[in-house]
């Protein structure tokens, strides 16, 4: 690796925990957005979780950086606010949809209390 | 100490990569369209993540530039989607 030789063990163990933490909640994430039954409940892997791995990573990114340069590098708390401003914009706007069109597709099936009282 | 940084980025790549195997697998079998629409939202976003991890494990300023394009790609095109799938139409 070019560049990663020489570094003190103060920047290698935390970008190295970053990563790992990142990683997992990543992982975490995508396995609840296959595996949860609903769709209001797999929403919650992606806007919730992935949002989180993605500041550990933004955070490991800045601080590997800053050492190898050896000036203050915070490109990435660009991407970090644009990313905080738009994953919850993002989803409500999905589960907006969502909700939108079940309500649609339950209106043409029929009255919604019957259904919305056997418990689906 | 380089070796554990290694190991780091090696787990993370392989985390986001199977991250993305996960949502495109909700994005070929997902049961309706806003499944379909999360699960690329999520494969944008993994995309992002990934440019970030292999600009960490080549040291080099590019990869950034990359996952900030995708971001931004990624807000917009996500806006739009779910913007179809709910009326029909993108601009009213």
């Amino acid at each position: 690796m070019t560049g990663l030789e020489n570094l003190s063990a103060w920047v290698v163990v935390p970008v190295a925990l970053l990563l790992f933490l990142g990683g997992s909640i990543i992982f975490v994430g995508a396995f609840g957005l296959l595996r949860l039954p609903n769709f209001y409940q797999r929403i919650h892997g992606p806007a919730i979780t992935i949002t989180l791995g993605a500041g550990c990573l933004l955070v490991a990114s800045m601080i590997l950086f800053t050492a190898v340069e050896g000036r203050l590098v915070i490109h990435e708390l660009l991407i970090s606010a644009f990313v905080m401003l738009t994953a919850p914009v993002v989803a409500m706007l999905i589960m907006r949809a969502a909700v939108y069109r079940d309500l649609r597709a339950r209106r043409h099936l029929g009255p919604i209390y019957p259904r919305a009282r056997s418990g689906d | 100490m380089t070796s554990l940084l290694e190991i780091a980025i090696g787990f993370a790549l392989i985390c986001v990569i199977l991250a993305m195997v996960f949502c495109t697998i909700r994005l070929l079998v997902g049961p309706s369209a806003q499944d379909r629409v999360l699960a690329l939202d999520t494969l944008w976003m993994c995309a992002m993540l990934l440019a970030l991890v292999l600009g960490i494990r080549f040291v080099n300023r590019v990869y950034f530039d990359a996952a900030l394009i995708i971001a931004l790609l990624s807000f917009v095109s996500t806006i739009a989607l779910a913007k179809f799938i709910m009326r029909g139409e993108i601009i009213e």
